[in-house]
């Protein structure tokens, strides 16, 4: 399936989860929130939360800032 | 003249959203050159409220670059995430969930809605709109504005912990140019007062403390010195000055000399 993950367009397994695509991108353990199509995907259900076609997934952190 | 009775003084803390703090400076965390830099700034302004910004992660690069949140300790710190580059309220709304997300469940925002990348004056229209949203969602809104004494009391109606109220444009270092919209905005306020945005050095700070400000949020004043932690330390020392000040109560204001030695007694 194809996924935007922010901004760019991967190619992922089909049936794949949230908790699946950030151990992926070795993002494991970081202090992160995630949209999927503007809807917040609380950590909780990261692992039940199944990725589908064309879904966009924003990863985001926390940077320094005023 | 000088024991503890007759120079401390009765200050009322600065208290945001239920929350009693000992700084009145705030600062951010933008700009710094590295880590090491931001830690040495933020230790030496002795601030307890932190801002930060919410940008996408870095997909497949540096996957071992150390975090921002790595290096403020939750228990030392308040973090204040932003909603700085956001020009509509739908933005800013987003960013603030995203954010609350982020933090497990933290309801302290800095709302901004920026309207004009040039002046980057806040859009009113957007932040009021958005402040509302964003106060019936639950979040305590700490918000940037003008200095428009209407436009405050009316975010302080819809709800708002503090009023930030920029005293020159964001990252100018023009001080406080507004200095009368500012007292107005004090005196007609029941929540924080925070002079945000505009300030250069440490005089701009003491003086919007001398004008009653409950605190000062700022961040290019201290990263874009030449030496960051020693303006962190300044600014500490000007907003205690400041705010002294303010309690002690100035001195009229006088045209003509009044001779600090007494007549009497001359010899001659």
């Amino acid at each position: 399936m194809n996924i935007t993950i922010n901004g760019e367009q991967r190619t992922l397994d089909d049936g794949l989860n949230l908790q699946q695509l950030i151990a992926m991108l070795d993002l494991e353990n970081k202090r992160l929130a995630i949209e999927v199509n503007q809807e917040i995907i609380p950590r909780s259900e990261h692992a039940s939360y199944t990725l589908k076609q064309d879904d966009k997934v924003e990863i985001v952190q926390a940077i320094g800032g005023g | 003249m000088t024991t503890e009775s007759t120079t401390s003084v009765n200050d009322k803390p600065l208290i945001i959203a239920g929350k009693t703090y000992q700084s009145r400076l705030l600062v951010g965390t933008g700009k710094y050159r590295d880590n090491d830099e931001t830690t040495q700034a933020l230790d030496a302004s002795g601030a307890e409220i932190i801002t930060i910004a919410i940008r996408r992660t870095n997909i497949g690069q540096n996957p071992d670059e150390p975090n921002l949140l790595d290096i403020l300790p939750a228990d030392k710190y308040t973090l204040l995430p932003n909603t700085a580059g956001c020009y509509n309220v739908e933005e800013a709304v987003r960013t603030c969930r995203l954010a609350r997300e982020l933090l497990d469940g933290h309801s302290l925002v800095k709302l901004e809605v920026l309207g004009d990348e040039k002046t980057l004056f806040p859009d009113i229209t957007a932040t009021l709109e958005a402040a509302e949203i964003l106060v019936k969602d639950g979040f305590d809104v700490m918000v940037y504005t003008s200095d428009d004494p209407l436009i405050a009391k009316r975010l302080e109606d819809i709800g708002c912990a503090a009023v930030m109220p920029l005293a020159a444009p964001i990252g100018s270092g023009l001080g406080i140019r507004n200095p009368y919209n500012i007292l107005t905005i004090v005196e007609n306020a029941r929540v924080p007062i925070i002079v945000d945005a505009g300030v250069g050095t440490a005089s701009d700070a003491a003086i919007a403390m001398e004008l009653g400000c409950d605190g000062i949020l700022m961040n290019t004043a201290i990263a874009a010195a030449q030496n960051p932690p020693l303006m962190a330390s300044a600014m500490k020392k000007a907003i205690e000055g400041g705010r002294e000040a303010f309690l002690a109560g100035r001195m009229p204001r006088k045209r003509f000399a009044s001779a600090s030695s007494p007549i009497e007694g001359l010899f001659f």
